[in-house]
């Protein structure tokens, strides 16, 4: 059955406050999510206090300035700071999103920040991904062809590559899959909605071959069908994306051939 | 511990080639039951409070019997699908293939004692 309360092991306890900085009179309290694989002990929250007149105003800027100032052994994926590689999305103020485009004037009063929920993790804000992209990975995320060569080229009227847009942004964060309750009920089967929107990007390319096998291989009531259009892929992706209406565009086709 | 790759991990058995079939069933009985529910409702609005002769005899117009048939086949029918979606969602293993095979039975021994106490009734 479902789990609705933590194992015994995973409850966050209250973790170190960090001293506030001598002298600053613009400061923000940030409570982290903090677990060492290699200690034993349970998850907890630690205290920092930043100096907001010496930081930048995003929250990777914060993260960054706490691993270099504050705490070291904070632990954080980050890469592009430009919303681009897709490496710091994190729970923030109870969303998901990166942390490295989204500003800490979007929130009011202490920023709270954790893992992606309902991943396994590997060190304090780090979700282990591995099945995420294993799924992703498995919708084949490349043109599939059959006729061996083009007469010259394979090409895409303008029409058709409009019809990429929205989809091929998705910079693979997986705030969407792990903002999806069904993803978190059932993510050992449910592809969830960041590797269907590939799937839908591919299935849809006009240069594609593999539309029907593409389809074969969705057609489960756990792969596709157990998106209930809840909706908080949308909400939640950072790119601005919709992949709850990828997701319904693939059912449409199956009803399709169906019918 | 299995020493499965990540990949076979994630494709599993692979795809079982059903899901499209219980999708469509359940948009059209939501729809189906959407247009019929109101004119149900209404219809058993007019017959409340009458005397127990009055109700029998408002269920034994056809209109009203075939109408309450499709009710009672749809919406329990819906009610199964929409029970079993449940299941698949919040329970796993053998506890799901019990709990769907006790909704089934469930869903269609109320269909079938519904339809013959409105036959009793209407005919």
């Amino acid at each position: 059955m479902v789990q609705f309360t933590l194992p015994k092991n995973s409850k966050i306890t209250t973790g170190k406050t960090w001293p506030r900085p001598e002298g600053a009179t613009n400061v923000r309290k940030f409570q982290i999510y903090r677990w060492n694989p290699d200690d034993g002990q349970n998850p907890r929250v630690d205290t920092y206090f930043v100096d907001m007149d010496t930081c930048g105003p995003m929250i990777l800027d914060a993260l960054i300035k706490i691993k270099n100032e504050i705490d070291p052994t904070l632990t954080f994926r980050r890469s592009c700071r430009e919303g681009i590689c897709g490496s710091c999305a994190m729970n923030i103020d109870g969303i998901n999103t990166l942390a490295c485009i989204y500003g800490m004037d979007e929130i009011k009063g202490d920023v709270k920040i954790y893992p992606l929920p309902h991943m396994p993790v590997v060190k304090d804000l780090i979700p282990d991904l591995t099945h995420f992209y294993a799924q992703h990975a498995s919708i084949m995320p490349w043109l599939e062809t059959k006729t061996n060569r083009p007469a010259k080229e394979w090409k895409q009227s303008i029409e058709d590559r409009e019809k990429l847009d929205g989809l091929y942004e998705c910079v693979m964060c997986a705030s969407c899959s792990t903002a999806c309750p069904s993803y978190w009920w059932n993510g050992d089967k449910y592809l969830g909605p960041a590797a269907l929107l590939h799937a839908y990007r591919w299935i849809i390319d006009s240069r594609d071959e593999a539309t029907g096998e593409r389809l074969d291989d969705l057609e489960d009531p756990f792969k596709l069908y157990r998106c209930h259009t809840i909706m908080n892929c949308t909400k939640t992706c950072p790119k601005g994306l919709n992949p709850a209406k990828a997701i319904a565009e693939i059912k449409k086709m199956m009803v399709d051939r169906h019918l | 511990m299995r020493y499965l790759t990540d990949r076979k991990r994630a494709e599993g058995k692979g795809a079982a080639g059903t899901g499209t079939e219980h999708f469509w069933h359940m948009k059209m009985s939501g729809v189906g039951l959407a247009l019929i529910m109101p004119v149900f409702l209404v219809a058993i609005g007019r017959a409340l409070g009458g005397s127990r002769a009055e109700v029998l005899e408002a269920f034994a117009h056809p209109g009203m019997a075939i109408l309450t048939g499709l009710v009672i086949f749809f919406g329990l029918r819906h009610f199964a699908n929409g029970a079993q979606t449940m299941i698949e969602d919040y329970s796993h293993g053998t506890t799901r293939r019990i709990l769907i095979i006790a909704v089934r039975i469930l869903s269609y021994g109320l269909i079938a004692t519904g339809l013959f106490a409105l036959a009793k009734i209407a005919l």
